[in-house]
This record gives C-alpha cells, structure tokens and sequence, in this order.
C-alpha cells in the first residue's frame, strides 16, 4: 500500500512519468512540454530525465502535433500529446475528427491509433477568451474517440495510465480549476475499466450526475442538501464516452430523480444524452422529468462574469429542490 | 466626412490601384532549365547536370509496362463506374509517368503516404490493384493493410496524410532506420494549412520524408495560380529545404529525381519537396466535367507530351523493344482489365453489421448495445418470414 496525498497536476506528472518507464514507445509531444513543463507544469522534470527524444517541444502548430502523432502512432509510438488549452485544441480537429478517429475502421482494424490527447479544459481561473472552455461533447459525438475527465487525482493517476495503454484514440479532459486539488492516491491498487462510472456520494432522494470539475460542486451540494434533511447521490461519470449508462440507471431506479451537471452548454450537451437515455430506461423510475445544470448558448463569458455562467452550489441546488417539488 | 479625412483616403487608394498593377500574375514557368527533364516529349534522352539516370533495356521496358498496365487499369475503373459498378473513380490519366517514376524509386521498406489518385504507385508497391476498388464501390473505407506492402490508405482530406508521412518519418529516424517517406499531394492540396505544418515540423526535425505534389494544373475547376503566386516548387526554400521541379511526364526524370531525394533523405539531410509538373487529363473524378473550366486546346497541347507515348517513341527508336514485346503488353492489359471487371462485379457487400466493426480497437459497451439492437432488428424480419 504506497497511499499519499497529492494534487492532480501531480499526480498526471507521475502518472507520465510512470508511462515513459514502463514502455519505450511512448512519448510525450507539445508546445512547451519540454524544459518548462508544460503551461500548468504537468509534464515537469520529464524532459529532463527522458530526453528530447521522449518529451518533444513541437513548433506551434495543433494540426501538426496530431497529425503527426497519428503518423508516429502508425510507426509504432504511443504519443501521449499535450494541447495547451481548451480552446486551441480546433486547429487540430479535422485530423481529430477526419483521421485520428476513423484510422482503425477505414483499415478495418489493420491499424491501431493509440494517441491519447490532454487537454486542460473547462472555467474558473479567470483567463482571458478561449482558455475556458467545455468542448466534450464535440468529441463525444465522433465514433472512434473516447472522452474522459478525472474528478480527482487517484482517477487521474491510473486513468491516465489506462488511457496510454488504451489501443483507441482518447481524449483526456483535465479539469484544470482542480489541478491543485489534493486527494488520496493509490498507487498500487489498480481500478476497475476507464468508462465505468463511480459513486461518489451515496444517497436516496436523488442523484446528480456529473464529471471532471463539477464533481466537487455536486459533492458540496450534495453536503448542503443533506443539512437540509435530502440525501443527495453524486455519480462521477468519469467518461463522457462511452457513458455508464448502467451506473445511471441504478442510480436512477433507487433515488428516482436525476439531475444532471456540467460546465458546458445545456444545448446539445452530454446532459441532453443522459436525459435522453435514462427518460429511456427508467421511464416508470422517474418521480420527476431529468433536469439538466450548464452552460448558456452563448460564449464563454469574459472572467468578470464567469461565476454566473458556471454552474454553482446555488444553481445545483435550485435543480434539486425543483426536481423533489414535483 | 472632414476634408482631411478625404484627403489622407486618397493616396492609400491610388497607392492600392498602383500596386495591384505592379503584382504579377504569372502561370507558373513549365519549362526551361528549372524543369528537370532527362527524356523530352519527342522521345529524345537528355542530360541534366544534377541528375542522371542509367538503366537497362530491361528496366526501361519494365517502366513503359508499369505505365501502360496503369493506364488499362485505370480506364477499366472509368468504364466500371460509367457502367454503374463503382460510385466514383479518380482517374490518374495522363500522371503515369509521375507516379510510376516515383514508385519505382521507392526501396521495399519506404513507406508511401497516398491521396486517393495514387493507383500508379499502389502498383509499384505490388497492392493488388483490385484493393483499391473498394472504397469506391463502397464497401469499405480503403480496407487493406497498410503494413503489408508499406503503402498507407487513402486520404480524402486533402493535404491530411503529408502530417502522417512526417510523424512516420520522425518515427524511422527515432528507430535509427535508413528507410525514407513519400508524402503524395496535389497542387490544391499545397494550399492547405497542414502541408505548411508538414514543411515545417519535417524541416525542424530534419524528418526523411519526400513530398511529392503532383502539379497536375487543376484542382477540380481551379487552376494552380488559384492556389499559388510562386512556383510551388520554391515554396521549400522558405521552409529550410530544397524544393525541385521536374517534369512529370517524363518517367526517367521522376525516378532520378524521387531516388536522389529520397538517397539524401536516408543520408540523414531531411526533407524534399518534388513538384512534378504534370497533367490531369480526364475528370477530376467522374463527378466532374473539365469541359466547364478549361479549354480543349489545352488538353491537346498537353497529349503531344504524353507519358506512354514518349517512352514508347525512345523504345522504338533505341530498338529496346520489339513488336513482340508491345503484343505480349497489349494481351497482358486485357486480362488485366477482364480480371479488374470481373473482381468488381463479385464484389460482394459487406455483412450488415460490418457497421459495428472496427469503430474501436479496444470495445465499447455503447456499440455493443447498439449491434445488438440492430441485429435483433434485423432478426425481426427473418421471424415474420420476410
């Protein structure tokens, strides 16, 4: 048992450093990557002790640095690449979308694509446009990738372990607001598969859904509502595709109300296909209809205004007590 | 509007007027001591101070088969989707030269990084040419292996797979292997921004990858001075490497050029941009009609510097091959064109649930939800006896 406490970006830090030993294959590839580690340090020390080799500053380029981690990928490398921020991940979306997604189907399955893509994503540090932003369920949609976000650093650890080792191409979210949020991490125990879902609050009356850094809030307002007397349970989805929809829907069936969270716009969003799916299965379980918490359709707010965008504890709970006044 | 504010507009709009008319809007030179050409359209071997080229009866006749069989072939896919058979087909008619002349200077473990018109150097890499059918009869997405005979499958998007040759090329040079890269793109494709990404990272990590951009004057209905105010060729420079420009048409100058650039790519010297200057004779694709854009007179101009007939002309006169030889190439074209026309038509559908396939490397539960689905649909019928 090697069990302490450390941050997310910490632990991602070692969960790459863990990948670079283990298999010669595996590289990590970015803008800033190498001797500044990374823009939120994530990739600190590795060029250092791994070499330019391993840990490869690319030119400014985000087409280029996937486009030619796919080639890479094809040569036999399993290139862990590094897209600074949310909002600039769209250069590189067409040889996301076009290529890197559809390799493995168009040589039906000849071709392996194993490249995995972190992106620090999401609101609430304050930074200027295009540094903030929730493009999950853009990825979501393509069939090909998969689409995950820790809440915490023992699922960043090992998910990102698991997303090395993953044959697919997958898209890595990084809540980068909870970065420097500290948690148990074990470093031995291995954990169940990277799509499955996890509880991480038990509760009765209904159940929020959330993923990557809406799991805290739920957590606090599943906290707040419990003074209030209502036991909140908080699922951690962990991936945004494919879905647990199982998990859901156990969840579901017991508390009967569902909520479901995330920064991201409401419209179109992973919440829609959650509402859509669990209306589905759960039809005679539902007390009430699926609520869903979120971004506006609108861009993303300059920093002044971004607390009223993002879904806080007052508007989580607002949803919870319209959804147990029906 | 103050009177000094229309005052300072007008000399920045005649300042404009002045220097539109001074840019120049030249078509690309086709000709000249730029264009590296070892055999001219009359059939007549010449020199060229950089590069030379030495082969046998043998292997010059092996050249003018490659072409012929390529062309048959490619004429039979055209028959095939006129007759309904193939969706779509893009024809490489009049690239010959450009493409076999590069394939034939690729070493077994090169890898080649294709658009979707390279039927000539899927032939050099020995990918059985009925592979390449598929995807426009529409049973699959390109389906070959790509690691069998190092030849990648075709990209739609243009200028996508140049990306893919550097990442690969980067990878060869990370192994310490001495085998090289070939990027194929077109002239339209050099306008996209991943060939500019390409150039630079192959360039900064000294990548043993070759581009080389077939120049065939249209991409679709738009010509080359729509995509390009310089010779695409120079655009290397700018990029750190050496950019060539060679005449596409003549066979003898693709490969010497192709081999040189690929030589200096194993030495360790990085990339190389090789503008073929060539000419798409047909369509587009079948979808196209060129009698919308471009005039009759250029394709005519362009058919005295066809590729087969110029090689054929130096064969003759060099007597490197006889009547016999040209007979035996005529019989073999046919059964060549027979064996393509009756693989097509036994081509058969993909099972239903092919859909499914492939869609992940390592499973997913939501297709598992979504096969069963389908299927059990697809049962429904066979149980109500349909």
């Amino acid at each position: 048992m090697a069990a302490e406490k450390m941050s997310i970006a910490k632990a991602l830090n070692e969960s790459l450093r863990k990948a670079l030993e283990t298999d010669p294959k595996v590289l990590i590839m970015g803008e800033d990557v190498g001797k500044l580690g990374g823009v939120f340090r994530i990739t600190d020390g590795l060029q250092k002790d791994f070499g330019e080799g391993r840990v490869i500053d690319t030119p400014l380029a985000e087409s280029g640095i996937v486009g030619t981690a796919i080639g890479l990928a094809l040569r036999g490398y399993r290139p862990v690449v590094e897209i600074q921020f949310d909002g600039f991940v769209f250069p590189a979306y067409d040889q996301i979308v076009t290529q890197l997604a559809k390799m493995h189907a168009r040589a039906l399955g000849k071709i392996k694509m194993p490249v995995v893509i972190r992106i620090p994503y999401g609101g609430g540090i304050g930074a200027v446009e295009h540094h903030s932003e929730s493009p999950e369920a853009l990825f979501a949609h393509v069939a090909g990738l998969k689409v995950v976000s820790p809440s915490n650093a023992s699922d960043a650890y090992w998910m990102m372990q698991q997303a090395v080792q993953s044959d697919d191409p997958i898209i890595f979210f990084e809540p980068k607001r909870r970065y420097w949020d500290k948690g148990e991490l074990d470093t031995e125990s291995i954990p169940g598969p990277l799509h499955k879902a996890a509880v991480a609050r038990e509760g009765s009356d209904l159940t929020l859904v959330a993923y990557g850094p809406m799991v805290k809030v739920c957590l606090e307002a599943a906290a707040a509502a419990q003074e209030e007397g209502k036991s909140v349970e908080v699922l951690d989805l962990r991936s945004m595709s494919p879905i647990d929809f199982d998990a859901v829907q156990t969840s579901v069936e017991k508390t009967g109300r569902l909520v479901v969270v995330h920064e991201a716009p409401v419209f179109y969003g992973s919440g829609a296909e959650i509402a859509a799916r669990i209306t589905e299965r759960c039809f005679y379980h539902l007390e009430a209809p699926v609520l869903r918490v979120g971004g506006y359709h609108a861009p993303y707010p300059p920093a002044r205004l971004e607390d009223e965008y993002l879904p806080g504890l007052d508007r989580v709970l607002d949803a919870v007590d319209r959804s147990l006044a029906y | 509007m103050t009177v000094e504010s229309t005052a300072a507009r007008k000399p920045r709009r005649s300042s404009k007027r002045t220097s539109a008319a001074k840019t120049p809007a030249k078509t690309p030179e086709n000709s000249g001591p730029q264009l590296v050409q070892l055999l001219t359209p009359e059939g007549e071997r010449v020199e060229h101070p950089d590069f030379e080229i030495d082969l046998s009866a043998e292997e010059l006749r092996g050249l003018y088969r490659d072409m012929v069989l390529t062309r048959r072939f490619d004429a039979e896919a055209t028959a095939l989707q006129r007759q309904g058979e193939l969706g779509l087909w893009a024809s490489l008619l009049g690239q010959e030269a450009a493409q076999i002349g590069s394939g034939r200077a690729l070493r077994d473990d090169d890898y080649v990084f294709p658009t979707y018109r390279e039927h000539g150097v899927a032939w050099c890499r020995g990918v059985d040419p009925t592979n390449l059918l598929g995807m426009f009869r529409g049973v699959n997405h390109g389906g070959w292996d790509p690691n069998t005979n190092n030849f990648h499958l075709y990209t739609i998007v243009i200028g996508s797979q140049t990306l893919h040759a550097t990442g690969y090329a980067m990878g060869v040079a990370k192994d310490g292997a001495d085998s090289a890269v070939i990027a194929y793109f077109g002239d339209g494709a050099s306008s996209q921004g991943d060939v500019a990404e390409a150039f630079t990272f192959s360039a900064v990590y000294n990548a043993p990858v070759v581009f080389f951009c077939q120049n065939n004057q249209w991409a679709i209905s738009e010509p080359t001075e729509k995509q390009t105010r310089v010779p695409l060729y120079q655009r290397a420079q700018g990029f750190g490497f050496p950019g060539v420009r060679v005449d596409g048409n003549d066979v003898l100058a693709c490969l010497a050029v192709t081999r040189s650039a690929l030589e200096r790519a194993r030495r360790g010297e990085g990339p190389t941009l090789v503008e073929a200057f060539t000419y798409r004779m047909g369509a587009h694709t079948t979808s196209d009609d060129p009698t919308k854009y471009r005039a009759d007179e250029e394709r005519a101009a362009w058919e005295a510097k066809d590729p087969i007939l110029r090689l054929r002309t130096y064969l003759e006169k060099q007597e490197l091959a006889d009547a016999a030889f040209f007979t035996a190439l005529e019989e073999e074209s046919e059964s060549l064109g027979k064996r393509v026309r009756e693989a097509v038509r036994a081509m058969p559908d993909p099972d239903r649930l092919a859909i499914f396939d492939h869609a992940y490397a390592d499973g997913n539960p939501l297709v598992d939800e979504e096969r069963a689905q389908f299927a059990a649909y697809q049962a429904s019928f066979a149980e109500e006896g349909n």
